[in-house]
Formats: C-alpha cells, structure tokens, sequence
C-alpha cells in the first residue's frame, strides 16, 4: 500500500513516542524503583544520575509479607483459574458438540451473570463468609473468583472448540475411539493451545481482581493486591519501595500478557473480534 | 462378502425431511454412487449407513443384522470425509494406525498393516510427515489409506474428490476406483458431479429430495431415465427439453434429446439462430434460439466452424428422443435405443 | 447424548446460581430489613424505608451522576486514544513486538499498584512528576487529588483502559480489507474520505463491543477509588457507596438498598447499551 514515506516513518516516530508515553508511569516506576528513598523523593527528579541500588528489591524479597503476600495471589489465581476450567470444560464441550435448543440461552445468560456488580451480592457473600469461617482464606477467595470468571472461560473455550471441525472427531468415532480417547487422544491436543490461553486469561483476571480479594481479605489471605493497597496511608518515605513492589507485582503477569496477546483479546471480547 | 440393505428408512432433521423412505440394495463388492443435487439427502444418507446419524424410521442391515444399535466403530465400515478429517496433531503413520491403536492391536501387527498400506498407496516416503506438510493429493490418499488399514466391510466416501484441483480430480478418480476393483470391497460414493457417476460408477443411484429417483448402471439411466429430472441431471452438456410445436409432433406434452443426438446438416428438420459456440477443441457445442424463443444446445464438430449470428438447421435422431408426460415421467417404450442395442435385435 | 449434556453443563450452572442469584435474592431480603450490624436488637421488615432513605439521601444523586462521569470519561478517554493509538501502530514494521508491550502494559497492571504510582509518583502536587514538568512550563503544580478527585481517579482507570480499546481497534483495523481501502484510492477518495466513509463504519462492531465490555467492568469502579481518596470529596461511586455503608458503618439494610439500587442501574444501563449495540453482538 503506497502512502509515503515520509508518512510511514512519522506515524512510526509517532507511535513509538505515544507507547512510551503510554507505558512512561510504569518505566518511571521502574527508574525510581533502583533510587534510594530520599532521592526517590527528591525534586527535581533525576533520571540517571543517582546511586543506583537494589535494596528496595532486597527488602521486599527479604521481608516474609511480600512473599506471603505473593504466595497467596499464585493460590488464589491459580487455583481458581483450575476450578474454573475443570468446571467450564464439561460445559464448554457439551455446548459445542451436543447443543440443544436451550444452549444459547444458556451461554447469554451466563454471560449475563457477569453484568451483576459484584457490590449486588457484597453483603450476604460477607456474611455468610463471617459466619462459616471463610473469610479471610485462600479457597473462600477463589471460589469466588472461579465463579467470576467461568463466564469468560466457558465463552472462550467455547468458541475453541467450535473450531475444531466436527468431520474430526466424527472420524475418530469411526475409528473406534470412545468419549474419552475422542476427547483425550484428538480433541485435547488440538484445543491445548486454546485452553492454555483461555487459563491465562482468568489467572490474569483473577490476579488483577482488587473488590473481592480486598474485602474479604485481611492477614492470613491477602494477596499482593491489598499488600500494596495498604501503602495507601504509608509512614514516611515510601516511593522507591513501592515502586520495587510495583514492579515484582506486575512482571509476571506482563509477561504472560504479552505471550498471549491475540487469545486474551479474543478472550475479553468473547471471540466476536479476531 | 457384504450386504447392505435400507428397507424405508427416513430421516427428519427439525421439519425438514432429509431422507424419505428410501429402499435400497447395496450390491457386494460393486462400486455403488449417490448422486443428486446439493440438499438432496445423499450425505445424509451416507451418513446414516455410518452411524453417525440414528434413523427416525425403517430399517438398515448390514449382514442380515439390524444397525440400530451399534456404534459406528462396530459396523465394520470406514469413511473417506470430504475434508479428509485427518488428525492435524498425529504423523501420518499415526493417523493411519490410530483406528488399530485405538482397538489396541500389538504394536508389530500395527506397523506392517500401516505400511502396506503406505506401500500401497505410495506414502511410504511421508509416513514422518504432519497432515499440514501434504499436498491436497496426497492428504486425500492418506485419508483413504487410514480407511483401508481397517479392512473394512465397505468404504464410504464422502465427496472426496471436490476439494481437489480439475487434474488431480481426474486422476484420483481412476486412481480410487482401480483399487476398489482390485481390493473388491463394497464401495458407497456420494457426488455432485454426474461425471464422476459415470465413469465410476458400478451402480448409480439418483436423489432428489430425500427420494431416490432411479436405480441401475450408468448406461442404463443414460438411455433410459424414468424422468425428467433424472433425464437433466445425467449428462453434460444438459438434455434440451422442448416443447410446444416440437413436442406435438411426437404426441407428447414435452420431449428431450441430448446435445450429442442432434446432427447439424442443411436441410435439417428444426431452425435456429446461433447465440454462441463454445469450441473445446476437440468438439464444439453450439447453443442457439429455437423458432418459439426457447433456447437449445447442440454438439458438432470442432472443425464445423459455425458463427454466432448464422442461422443453422439439425436433426433430431428419432431412436433418441424421449417422451415426458405432463408429470414429468418418461413415456415407456420410447424408441431411445441406440443403433448398437437395435444392431443385435434380430 | 442429551442428559449427558445437561450432566456436564450442571456444575458450571450451579456455581453460577451458588455465587451470584442466590445472594442477589438475599441481598434484596436485606434492603428491606432494617439491619445494623452494631446496633444489637435490629432486623425487622422495614419494607422500602431503606431505598427511601437512600434515595432521598443528598449525597446520592451526586454519587449516581459521579457513577456516570466516571465511565463516560473513561470510556470516551480510552476508545479516542485507543483508536488514535491503533491507527499509528498499524502503519509500524519495525518493532512491532515492544510496542505493543509498551502499549498493553497498562492493562496488566493491578488497579492498587496503578493508583498509588499514579497518585504518588506522578500527581503528588510536591515531587511528583507532573509537577516538575509544569514548572519547565512556568506553572503552577496541579493538585490534582485535592482540586478534582473524581477527574483524576478517571484519568487512571482511563490509562488502565487505553490498551484494551486500543488492542480491539487495531486487531479490527488489521481486519479491514485492504482491495476495499484500495477500490476506494481508485476511485479518487482521499484518506481523510476513506476514514470516515469506511474505516469508522467497519469499527462502529469493535467499538460497540469495547463500550459494552468496558461498562461492565467500570460500573463496579472500586480500588481505585478505595486506594487514593476513600471516597472523599464527592468521589465516591454507587459501587464505593456499597462498600462504606456496609463495611464502614456497619449499615446492612441500607447496603443492601444501595446495592441493590446499582443492580438496577446496572441493568437499565445493559438494556440501553444492548439495545444501541444489539445485533453487532450476536456471535
């Protein structure tokens, strides 16, 4: 497509000029995470010249609450992100290969549960959670969120599966293969890719999720969110520590994102954008 | 041997009926095709034989045993599918061995029945490949080849052939049907093209509608077609069917000749004005504007060299005009026998 | 087949109903008692005095009102930049990988993280960033959290948001068909033409979509909001609003009304969006 190079080399300059812009807060982050606290807090800021230093990151790796605080988040988002799937994988296979009449009701209104604010449903949860000794636990948490994220993760892997040509597994039918070998020996293989990033999807949601993990979350369960969110009323200097934290925060799940950019989005817009 | 016999069967999906009491023979050991048009129930019928749709009504037997209740797997029978369905995860030699793998046959018996096969069908080189290294040609014959590891009762294909190139389509065709003969496994086909019908074709069953319009040899539906519809569907270029003026004078309400029986030759006993020619180069086909307006198509020679716009008069030879009622059927005794039928009458 | 169908369907239809109906119905139960968790002695049906007293509450209408400032900012801040963003990365080769990065960042970061570096490193009228940059300009440093919370609460979530409008917009751009965009040049439109006639009609579907995915989420606006201002200052949201009477004051019944007040809202807000949006949705 001929439209000047002149105009391609300055929508390149552009767009790499607004993506730093973009992402400029986190690269500050990431600067003033080497600083010392005084010359985090200095001003005017400096760029490059200070003493760079890693011991914000030695003290909240060396610290046991960043760790316990990580600890949690992996259990709560890993394990209901495999809640989740063990529970929309039946369901998402049902639906792609033996729907029936009701299935796409059922697929809206599931989809429909997530229009609920979860403030709806914040009261009776918290009291009921009060009352059976589940607040403040890993399982209580990722329960809940397996809850709020199976409409997603059924969704996905529902639109997975339906990619898999049905000539397929009719042939492996013919071939002799029961449900099972149908599902394990040729349908799970050929959906690895898909149900891989249809669980880093959700882990990434429910690793993010700051409403649920806030409120029922005190002590023993509290994940990295309300770890940072307790630097809201800090004493004295904080930023570079922060910053540090900040950033062992988010690194994994950026990473993640950024492997699986094309099926998160087809995720999140529920496969109606390829 | 293998008998396959349909005795009524039908087949709803919704209200909308795919297959309509059909009753069917499929001879042992013959090359048996369906063809028809798109929605006339052929697949669905193919389909059913497999087990891979249950019947609403009627029978299917397969060695005298009622199909109802087994499961594809069980019925001894392998399908060729129009996309090949190879597994796109599996080495060819996976796919092919996966049906015995599955049945859990020893690994040695696995091997030497997946290469002969492979031997048989010149895959031995590709046995390491991925389906999504293949060519389309070659997808196709290992598509076949992981139906005959199976030494089934009979093979079904599914419109194997369509998703290939005019050539290769060609090829395959002869291909497919050399190794039926040699193997001498029952063989149900399910096409669109009448072409391939014909030239492969032990026994060929015309559908339309879910209804089996007509049974028997090539040939045999060729000169004798029970209807018009049947009548247009075999045969290319198309039967011309005409009616009015032409039609009366054989005493019949609509007539049909075939392109190929009408000879060009001044004098002739019909007019028409040329509109195009198509030439192929090893004949030509003329299509033309009968006297009443109807439009009509005529074959010649290559070498005729007749212009768009000139006025040319044919023949009709009598032996090969048929006669249609007011319904459509075919009017029995019609003279529509060949010379070659008419030069072993006494 | 059938029933094994509805088998494998029924765990995923049970926790749904477990997690979000059932409370919902309790939740409606609450909204019309009157319970106060510190005040021993309470829980009789007090039928609608709750919404009565909410709705006539002052600080509510200016809650529902912030409510709908905030995804209003939010959603027209992300999708104009998101677009704007889109449309130059389209044109880039080089790179490509660590722009988008860069770009999608800001989604994957956690609201708390996001709001405190915002607040802190970047706002904070004394040593933050924005102020030293104001003053290469000669102003003034902006107080942004004390002058306009609400903005700049928006502001946040909107940067959080900019990558997913941006990443749907532009896998929709890649989508369009180049020999339309090219027919087009044929025929003598200019860019500026092509835009607007094609290219805006073809996103009119993803932005749909962004709009509705992007309400679903901000209507429940919350660690934000929780994490820099508490609420204060004409901050607080129906979603925040829920939270302190429940969790601040102890007030079930009303939490519950409020609650149950943002339900509704969210629905009459679905319906509207589902009605503008219909038919791109349907998959």
């Amino acid at each position: 497509m001929h439209r000047g190079r002149l105009s391609t080399i300055g929508a390149g300059a552009g767009a790499w000029l607004a993506a730093i812009a973009i992402a400029f807060p986190l690269l500050w982050a990431l600067l003033t995470s080497f600083k010392t606290e005084l010359e985090a807090a200095a001003y005017p800021p400096s760029f490059v010249n200070f003493s760079w230093t890693l011991d914000n990151y030695r003290a909240a790796l060396g610290g046991g609450e960043y760790f316990a605080a990580l600890w949690n988040s992996l259990l709560i988002a890993g394990g209901s992100s495999a809640l989740a799937l063990l529970v929309a994988v039946p369901a998402a296979w049902a639906m792609a290969f033996a729907p029936t009449r009701r299935t796409r009701g059922l697929l809206l209104w599931m989809l429909s549960t997530k229009m609920l604010p979860p403030v709806g449903v914040l009261i009776p949860i918290y009291l009921f959670y009060r009352d059976w000794n589940l607040l403040d636990t890993v399982s209580g948490v990722a329960i809940l969120l397996a809850a709020g994220n199976l409409p997603i993760a059924v969704w996905m892997l529902f639109s997975n599966f339906k990619e898999v040509p049905a000539e397929i597994l009719e042939a492996a039918r013919m071939d002799g293969a029961l449900l099972l070998q149908e599902l394990g020996l040729v349908l799970a293989p050929m959906a690895l890719p898909g149900l891989a990033s249809t669980f880093f999807l959700i882990f990434t949601l429910a690793w993010n999720e700051s409403f649920w993990t806030l409120n029922l979350t005190s002590t023993d369960a509290a994940p990295l969110t309300a770890f940072i969110a307790a630097f809201s009323s800090p004493q004295g200097l904080f930023w570079a520590q922060l910053s540090a934290v900040s950033m062992l925060s988010v690194a994994p799940v950026l990473a993640i994102g950024w492997l699986c950019q094309r099926q998160l989005v087809r995720g999140l817009t529920f496969g109606a954008v390829k | 041997m293998s008998s396959i016999i349909l005795e009524g069967v039908t087949k709803r999906f919704g209200t909308h009926l795919a297959s309509d009491h059909v009753d069917l023979v499929i001879p042992d050991g013959k090359f048996t095709v369906f063809v028809g048009p798109s929605g006339c129930g052929k697949t669905t019928l193919l389909r059913l034989i497999a087990g891979l749709e249950d019947i609403d009504d009627g029978l299917l037997l397969i060695d005298g045993i009622d199909m109802a209740r087994t499961q594809p797997a069980d019925r001894g029978l392998a399908m060729v599918f129009q996309s090949y369905a190879l597994y796109p995860h599996m080495s060819v030699r996976s796919n092919l061995g996966f049906a015995l793998m599955v049945a859990r046959r020893p690994k040695a018996e696995i091997a030497e029945r997946v290469d002969r096969v492979a031997a048989m069908l010149d895959l031995s080189r590709l046995l390491d490949r991925k389906p999504a290294a293949l060519s389309g040609g070659q997808r196709q014959r290992v598509a076949i080849g992981r139906a005959l590891v199976r030494q089934p009762k009979a093979f079904l294909f599914d419109e194997p052939l369509s998703n290939l190139d005019a050539a290769l389509r060609a090829q395959m065709r002869f291909e497919i049907r050399r190794l039926q003969q040699d193997l001498g496994i029952t063989a149900v086909y399910v096409t669109h093209d009448q072409a391939e019908a014909m030239t492969m074709a032990d026994q060929i069953v015309v559908f339309r509608d879910g209804r089996v319009e007509q049974v028997g040899a090539p040939l045999e539906i060729y000169r004798n077609p029970v209807n018009d519809f049947v009548a247009g569907f075999i045969g290319s270029p198309r039967m011309n069917f005409l009616s009015g003026r032409y039609a009366a004078a054989y005493g019949v309400p609509t007539i049909g000749i075939r392109p190929e029986h009408l000879d060009i030759a001044p004098l002739g006993k019909w007019q028409a004005l040329v509109l195009t020619v198509e030439n192929l180069g090893s004949e030509a086909f003329v299509h033309a504007e009968l006297e009443d307006g109807k439009a009509i198509t005529v074959r010649c020679a290559a070498a005729a060299s007749i212009r768009a716009g000139s006025r040319i008069s044919f023949t009709p030879s009598d032996t090969c005009v048929h006669r249609f009622d007011a319904d459509g059927r075919a009017i029995a005794g019609t003279d529509a026998n060949f010379m070659l039928e008419s030069a072993n009458a006494p | 087949m059938r029933g094994r169908g509805r088998l494998l369907v029924s765990p995923a239809v049970a926790l749904l109903l477990v997690s979000s109906i059932l409370p919902l119905v309790a939740t409606i139960w609450f909204s019309l008692i009157d319970y106060r968790l510190l005040v021993p002695g309470t829980g009789r049906f007090v039928g609608l005095a709750n919404y009565v007293h909410l709705l006539t509450d002052p600080s509510f209408g200016p809650t529902l009102v912030n409510t709908l400032l905030l995804i209003g900012m939010v959603l027209v801040v992300s999708i104009v930049g998101g677009l704007g963003m889109a449309l130059l990365l389209e044109r880039v080769v080089l790179g490509r990988g660590v722009l988008r990065l860069l770009v999608i960042s800001p989604f994957f970061v956690m609201p708390p993280v996001s709001a405190l570096l915002w607040k802190n490193l970047l706002m904070q009228p004394v040593a933050g960033f924005f102020a030293w940059v104001s003053s290469l300009f000669g102003l003034r440093a902006f107080d942004w959290f004390a002058r306009a919370p609400l903005a700049s609460i928006g502001l946040i979530v909107s940067w959080q948001w900019l990558p997913f409008a941006c990443l749907i917009l532009l896998t929709s751009l890649q989508s369009f068909d180049r020999e339309q965009r090219e027919a087009a040049q044929l025929d003598g439109a200019s860019a500026f033409v092509i835009f607007r006639q094609l290219v805006i009609p073809h996103l009119a579907r993803p932005i749909a979509i962004v709009v509705m995915m992007e309400t679903i989420f901000l209507l429940s606006l919350f660690a934000e909001i929780f994490v820099t201002t508490g609420g204060g200052r004409g901050s607080s949201n129906l979603a925040f609003l829920v939270y302190s009477q429940a969790m601040v004051r102890y007030d079930v019944g009303a939490a519950s009304a409020a609650g149950i007040v943002a339900v509704v809202f969210a629905n009459v807000l679905a319906f509207f969006l589902v009605r503008a949006v219909g038919r791109s949705l349907d998959a």
